[in-house]
């Protein structure tokens, strides 16, 4: 009955009705597009901002400002080398050490922790990502610093130090603070992003594969090497990227016990800086317009370059692999 | 699904096919109960499995055929809360003594899924990790065995020229023979089979169901199948299951034209299930 009636309305009164979105669902839309035009505009105008307020000081120095190594505020000399060199070295030795942990961690959790103990580890991990940069700064600092400093470095100095070739990375006083501190610390912090994908890619590796490769007489080890890892690896390596990407940028905790000398040194224990533990810390020394805050706006931009290469292959990678 | 018009005219085939059950039992399964956690799934099974025959377990979803199946290569121990009590012999040897090693048993027993599982890999290492595991062999040998095991799954004319590119490039049928291939490459004794093809076309339906009838000149087979007329077609032994319990089994000719229990005759006349 009320079908009948209504839809003979509907027909009458086709063409007068008024549709009840009329209004507000373009502007609906219309915010939506906004959203999405404020991202690029936002990225666009901090490149943009970065690069010209870097340019006089690439004009100064030339493109050798990208790898002089010369930091000198009082001559007024400027160049990137040592802190490029610095951030590569120390998201490099943080990806090394959180590598193997990540992977022995995932793999724990997914294929080997009994039911109870998977939710603790897992929320410990998230913890780990929730612990403040600053915090990691101040725990390096005043307790992992003096243990490296105390129990570490001597020995390897002593052992290691001779040995040619790899003993160059085992020179210099057992200061504590170092390239070998900040990368150990910047490791603990991109081990739970590592982690977090490590065990979503290994999640998705479909059972029934995990157990045809067990069907043929495999055993737990030879299913992660040979199935799992290969069948995730892409989108691994992804994840990598990914940590590193967050370990060239990151900063607090960096500045706190990399020992902040612009000096070069291919030692893991000389002190060093990144390119952001350097605008940290000289930032506030650099007067407008000074040829000093050129050169750290310079240096930002090189930092975001560098960040925004390596998180573009992470995404490519990542993506070719959902789509295989 | 009304399987029974088609049912009756496999029958014939059913029927002539020699069927008598061969006296050596392969498998022999004693008073076996299964539980998922508290999920009592399967309820004092007995029965034996025949050397070098095919025999289907049948029944509705749930009723626990793929569990048992599971069972005969020790997969359920991968997942925690999943037990098994009673025995199943495997030539005298107690299947489900802690004794006896899941990878040594899984290399004499076989298993294929009910979707092709190829592996990340080439054609060719697809088949060698398996047998990589538990044989060390010359490249020659290992040569050999790939084209010998290929051969036997009917799939090396398909494959020769392309044996180092990646088996996740070949066509569903393709992959499930492979499986296949790399099912017998270790050698195994018995082979089971999860439902092989329920993700296949027709056309590859039929190729596995001749391989499966080639296979047991030298294989022992079991197979999970939820397509009746594949159970006629293929098994010496035709098992019906029902809610965690054998309901009967023996030659498919007689399950299939003259069930002994009611239960039996309404599922495969497409009155339930």
């Amino acid at each position: 009955m009320d079908a009948t009636l209504s839809g003979a309305q509907t027909v009458k009164g086709l063409a007068a009705a008024k549709p009840t979105g009329r209004i507000s669902d373009p502007l609906f839309v219309g915010l939506l597009w906004a959203s999405g035009i404020f991202v690029l505009l936002l990225l666009g105008l901090i490149i943009a901002m970065l690069f010209e307020g870097g340019l006089p000081a690439l004009r100064e120095f030339g493109i050798s400002f990208l790898w002089s190594t010369t930091w000198n505020p009082v001559t007024e000399r400027f160049g990137a080398g040592v802190m490029v060199f610095g951030t590569l070295f120390s998201a490099v030795i943080a990806v090394i050490v959180a590598l193997p942990l990540s992977f022995g961690i995932a793999f724990f959790l997914t294929e080997i922790a009994p039911g109870p103990l998977r939710r603790p580890i897992g929320v410990a991990i998230q913890l780990l990502a929730a612990i403040p940069s600053i915090i990691y700064g101040m725990w390096g600092f005043f307790i992992v610093v003096p243990l490296i400093a105390a129990y570490v470095q001597p020995p390897l100095i002593e052992w290691l130090g001779p040995i040619p070739l790899i003993g160059a990375l085992f020179q210099g006083p057992p200061l504590g603070a170092g390239m070998l501190t900040a990368g150990l610390i910047l490791a603990l912090m991109i081990l739970p992003f590592i982690t977090a994908m490590f065990v979503e890619v290994l999640e998705s590796v479909p059972p029934m594969i995990k157990e045809s490769a067990y069907g043929v007489g495999a055993t737990t080890y030879e299913v992660y090497r040979n199935v799992s890892v290969p069948y995730g690896r892409s989108a691994m390596v992804g994840a990598v990227m990914l940590g590193l990407g967050r370990a060239l940028g990151e900063t607090m905790a960096v500045t706190f016990v990399i020992g902040n000398a612009t000096r070069m040194s291919a030692s893991l224990f000389a002190p060093g800086a990144t390119i952001a533990s350097t605008i940290a810390n000289e930032f506030p020394e650099a007067s407008i317009g000074s040829l000093k805050l050129q050169a750290l706006l310079q240096l930002g931009f090189i930092l975001f370059v560098i960040s925004f290469i390596v998180l573009a292959l992470s995404r490519m990678l990542v993506r070719s692999k959902l789509k295989g | 699904m009304n399987f029974a018009p088609e049912t009756s005219i496999d029958i014939a085939s059913a029927v002539n096919r020699a069927t008598a059950p061969s006296t050596e039992a392969k498998l022999k399964v004693e008073k076996l109960n299964f539980y998922y956690g508290d999920n009592h799934a399967l309820k004092n099974i007995n029965f034996d499995i025949p050397e070098k025959r095919v025999t289907a377990m049948i029944g509705p979803s749930g009723c626990g055929k793929s569990t048992l199946l599971r069972i005969f290569n020790r997969m359920y121990q991968l997942y925690p809360g999943q037990r098994a009590e009673g025995s199943i012999l495997f030539d005298g040897i107690n299947l489900l003594g802690k004794e006896l090693d899941s990878t040594i048993v899984r290399s004499r027993i076989g298993m294929v899924f009910q979707k092709p599982t190829p592996f990340p890999m080439s054609i060719y290492d697809n088949i060698a990790f398996g047998v990589r595991l538990h044989e060390s062999l010359s490249k020659a040998q290992m040569d050999e065995r790939v084209e010998w095991c290929l051969r036997k799954a009917a799939i090396w004319e398909e494959t020769k020229d392309r044996l180092h590119t990646s088996a996740l490039g070949m066509s569903g049928g393709q992959q499930q023979r492979l499986c296949i291939a790399r099912t017998i490459a270790v050698r195994p004794e018995v082979i089971l089979l999860d439902e092989p093809t329920s993700a296949l076309d027709p056309i590859s339906t039929s190729k596995i169901e001749d391989l499966i009838d080639e296979l047991k000149q030298e294989f022992t087979i079991v197979i999970v199948t939820h397509n009746m007329q594949q159970a006629a077609r293929c098994a010496d032994i035709t098992s019906f299951f029902y809610l965690g319990e054998l309901i009967e089994v023996g030659p498919s000719a007689e399950i299939f034209t003259n069930p002994r229990e009611a239960r039996t005759r309404d599922y495969i006349t497409g009155r339930f299930g």
